[in-house]
C-alpha cells in the first residue's frame, strides 16, 4: 500500500518534471477514452453513406470532411481507434509474454534453452519483417486475430534479445547467489528475483513496439490484408484516400494518417516516461 | 588498518579452544574448471564421435584442500587475488559443486546433495554469506526488508507478523535503524547496505558464515564498525566464522586461525598469531612483509616478482610456488611438497625446518 503511495507520487514527479511525458500520457489517456467510448460519442453513424454529401471537406458539420461515399471522416477516425489500439495492445501483451519470458528463460539458464530461442529469433530476423507479416495473415487467414498473431511474431525477436541481455548480465549478480544461499529454487529466482528487473526495460520497450504495432496493421489493411471494408481502420481510409490526394480531397488521407501518427508519436514518448516511473534508481 | 577492536573481545575471542568435534570438516576438496567451456554440446558430441582427446584443460581452482572450523571459531582466509578462495567459498556455500573430496557440516556429508537441489535442502540455512559488494548482493528491485525477509521466508516458513517481526529484530541486531527497512539499496549508504547483507545472513541463524571480504568495499572509520557488529554477533549468536579477507591486519585481529592459499593449494595453516609472528612457508612470508612498516625500510623483506604459475594443469611434481619464490630449488622443481605437520600448524614447503630454525 505504502509502495503504491510511493509509486503514484513518483509519478506524478515524473510528469511534473518533464512535461513532454505529461503530454504523452494526457494523448494516451485520449486514446484510450477514444478507444473506450468513441463509437457512442461520434457525432454521425461511421458506416452511414450519403452520396448527397460525398467529399465534402472539413466544416462546422464534418470536421474532418466526407469521404467519397460521404461518410464522416471524424466518426471514422475516432470509431478505427478502438480497432487499431486493440490490435496493438493485443499483439504487444502477447509478444511481452512470449519473447520475454522466452529471452529471460535464455539468458539466465543458457545452454540449450538459449540455443533454441536464439536460433528462432535468428530465423525470425532473416525474413523483411513486414513481408513475414504478410506472409503469416496470408497462410493463417485474413482475421484480425492473425494480424495480431502476426504482429506478435514479427516482434519477438525484439524481446527475445532485450530479456535475454538484461538477464543474462544478471546471471551471476550476487544477488542471484544471495538468493540461492536463502534457499530459491532456479525458477523461483528467474521469476521473483530476474524478471523484476527486466520488466521496466520490457515496458519501454513495449511501449516502443507499440506504435509500430500499430503501424503493422495499419500497413497490413493497407495493402488489403487483414481487415476488410467497410470497418473503419486507419490503414484502409489512408488506402482509400490515397486515390484523391491527386484531385485536391487531401482530408480523406490526411486524418486518418495524422491520428496513426500521433498514436505512434504518443507511444514513443510514453516509453521513455514510463521508465523513469517502473525504475526505482530514478527514485529521489 | 591502524584501528583497534575493544581489546576485551578481540582477547577472549583468541582465547577460545577449539571444540572436539569440528563443526565444518573439509577434506581433499577439488574444483576443477574445463577451459574449453565454449565447444558447447555439439562440439562435445563431435569430440566423442571422433574418438577425440576425451581430457580437456582444466584449471585447478581449489585442489586438495583440507581443513576444519571449530564450533564457534573464527577462521581467517588470504591468500592473493586468483588463487581460488572465491572458488573454495562457493564450494563450501555449496553454490558449486566440487569436483572432488567432502564438505560435512556438523557430521552431515553436504558434499552428496547437488548444489541445485541444495536450495531446498534443510541444511540450507546452516551456512549462510555475507558477501564482498553488499550494493550489488541486494537485488535492486527489493527493499531492505524484503531482502531480509527473503531467507526467513523460504528457509523458516515464516510469514506475517512472526516475519515483521524477526526481520525488525534482525536489524536491530545489525544496528540497522527499522525506519530504512522501506528503502531499495541505492537509497541507503555503504555501511547502511552491508548492515541489510549481514541482517540477511543472520536472521536465520546460522552455524557457519562465510564473511567473502565483508569489509573490502568500505571506508576505513566503517570498517571498525561492521568488524565490531561482526564480533558482537557471533558472541550472541555463537556461529563460526570463515573469513576471507586481503587485510591481513583485520585477519590477525580477529581470527583465531588463518589459512593461507596459493594458487588453489593451501600452503600454510595454524593459530593466526604464530602463523603471522613467524611465517614458515615464504609465501606467508612474502604476504606479511608486503605490509608497510613504519620500523624497517625494507631490508631483508621477501618481495614478490613476476605472476604465478599457470593454473591450467599445473604439473602435480612442481611446487606451485616454484619460480617466484626466493628459495627454489631443484627439489622444489621435481616434488611438490606435501602440508606438513609443524608443531601448531602445517607447511608446504620443503625448507619449512631450516626457516624455522633460524
Amino acid at each position: 500500500m505504502t509502495a503504491l503511495v510511493a509509486t503514484m507520487r513518483h509519478a506524478r514527479y515524473v510528469v511534473s518534471e518533464n512535461p513532454v511525458t505529461g503530454l504523452s500520457f494526457g494523448l494516451f489517456l485520449l486514446i484510450v477514452l477514444a478507444a473506450l467510448f468513441g463509437p457512442f460519442l461520434v457525432p454521425h453513424d461511421p458506416l452511414a453513406s450519403n452520396t448527397t454529401m460525398a467529399l465534402q471537406p472539413p466544416s462546422a458539420q464534418f470536421w474532418f470532411g466526407t469521404d467519397q461515399l460521404g461518410r464522416d471522416i471524424f466518426s471514422r477516425v475516432v470509431v478505427a481507434t478502438r480497432l487499431d489500439f486493440g490490435i496493438a495492445v493485443a499483439s504487444v501483451v502477447l509478444v511481452f509474454c512470449m519473447g520475454g519470458l522466452a529471452g529471460v528463460a535464455a539468458g539466465f539458464f543458457g545452454g540449450w534453452t538459449d540455443r533454441i530461442v536464439g536460433r528462432i529469433a535468428d530465423t525470425i530476423m532473416a525474413f523483411p519483417l513486414f513481408v513475414l507479416a504478410m506472409g503469416i495473415v496470408a497462410a493463417l487467414g485474413n482475421t484480425v486475430q492473425n494480424i495480431v498473431i502476426a504482429t506478435a511474431i514479427v516482434n519477438f525477436p525484439l524481446y527475445a534479445r532485450v530479456a535475454r541481455a538484461e538477464a543474462n548480465v544478471r546471471r551471476e549478480a550476487g544477488f542471484v547467489e544471495a538468493a540461492r544461499l536463502s534457499g530459491n529454487g532456479e525458477w523461483r529466482i528467474l521469476v521473483f528475483q530476474i524478471l523484476p528487473n527486466v520488466i521496466p526495460i520490457l515496458v519501454v520497450q513495449m511501449s516502443l513496439t507499440m506504435g509500430y504495432a500499430i503501424l503493422n496493421a495499419a500497413g497490413l489493411s493497407f495493402i488489403g490484408l487483414g481487415v476488410r471494408p467497410p470497418t473503419p481502420e486507419w490503414g484502409i481510409m489512408v488506402a482509400e484516400g490515397a486515390a484523391f490526394i491527386v484531385s485536391g480531397e487531401w482530408w480523406i488521407a490526411f486524418f486518418p494518417g495524422l491520428a496513426l501518427m500521433i498514436a505512434v508519436f504518443c507511444f514513443n514518448l510514453l516509453g521513455d516516461g514510463l521508465r523513469d516511473i517502473v525504475d526505482p534508481r530514478r527514485r529521489t | 588498518m591502524t584501528a583497534t577492536l575493544d581489546p576485551t573481545t578481540a582477547a577472549t575471542v583468541h582465547a577460545a579452544p577449539p571444540a572436539e568435534t569440528p563443526l565444518l570438516d573439509v577434506a581433499e576438496l577439488r574444483k576443477r574448471f574445463p577451459v574449453s567451456g565454449t565447444i558447447g554440446p555439439l562440439g562435445r558430441l563431435r569430440r566423442r564421435m571422433k574418438g577425440g582427446p576425451v581430457h580437456l584443460p582444466h584449471v585447478h581452482a581449489v585442489d586438495d584442500v583440507s581443513f576444519t572450523i571449530g564450533k564457534g571459531e573464527t577462521v581467517g582466509l588470504v591468500g592473493e587475488s586468483g588463487c581460488g578462495k572465491s572458488t573454495l567459498v562457493r564450494v563450501l556455500t555449496r553454490l558449486l559443486d566440487p569436483s572432488g573430496g567432502i564438505v560435512r557440516l556438523g557430521g552431515r556429508e553436504l558434499s552428496l546433495t547437488p548444489a541445485k537441489r541444495f536450495a531446498k535442502d534443510p541444511d540450507r540455512g546452516r551456512i549462510q554469506m555475507v558477501f564482498q559488494d553488499a550494493g550489488e548482493s541486494i537485488n535492486p528491485r527489493f527493499t531492505a526488508f524484503a531482502a531480509i525477509a527473503d531467507p526467513l521466508r523460504r528457509l523458516r516458513g515464516l510469514r506475517g507478523a512472526a516475519l515483521t517481526a524477526r526481520v525488525e529484530r534482525a536489524a536491530d541486531q545489525c544496528g540497522l535503524p527499522r525506519a530504512l527497512l522501506t528503502r531499495f539499496p541505492h537509497q541507503l549508504s555503504g555501511g547502511q547496505r552491508a548492515r541489510v547483507g549481514i541482517a540477511r545472513a543472520v536472521a536465520v541463524e546460522p552455524d557457519l558464515l562465510v564473511l567473502d571480504e565483508p569489509t573490502a568495499a568500505l571506508d576505513v572509520s566503517v570498517q571498525v564498525v561492521i568488524l565490531q557488529l561482526l564480533e558482537r554477533l557471533k558472541a550472541e549468536l555463537g556461529m563460526s566464522y570463515l573469513f576471507v579477507s586481503h587485510d591481513l591486519g583485520v585477519v590477525r585481529l580477529i581470527c583465531d586461525r588463518v589459512l593461507v592459499m596459493y594458487l588453489g593449494r593451501i600452503v600454510e595453516q595454524g593459530p593466526a598469531r604464530a602463523v603471522f609472528a613467524n611465517p614458515l612457508h615464504p609465501y606467508t612470508r612474502a604476504l606479511v612483509d608486503a605490509a608497510p612498516s613504519l620500523h624497517d625500510r625494507g631490508a631483508g623483506r621477501i618481495r614478490l616478482q613476476g605472476e604465478p604459475r599457470s593454473p591450467i594443469d599445473p604439473d602435480p611434481n612442481v611446487c606451485r610456488f616454484y619460480g617466484r619464490c626466493p628459495k627454489g630449488t631443484d627439489r622444489c622443481r621435481t616434488e611438490m611438497p606435501a602440508l606438513r605437520r609443524f608443531g601448531v600448524r602445517d607447511v608446504a614447503c620443503h625448507f619449512a625446518e631450516e626457516t624455522a630454525a633460524r
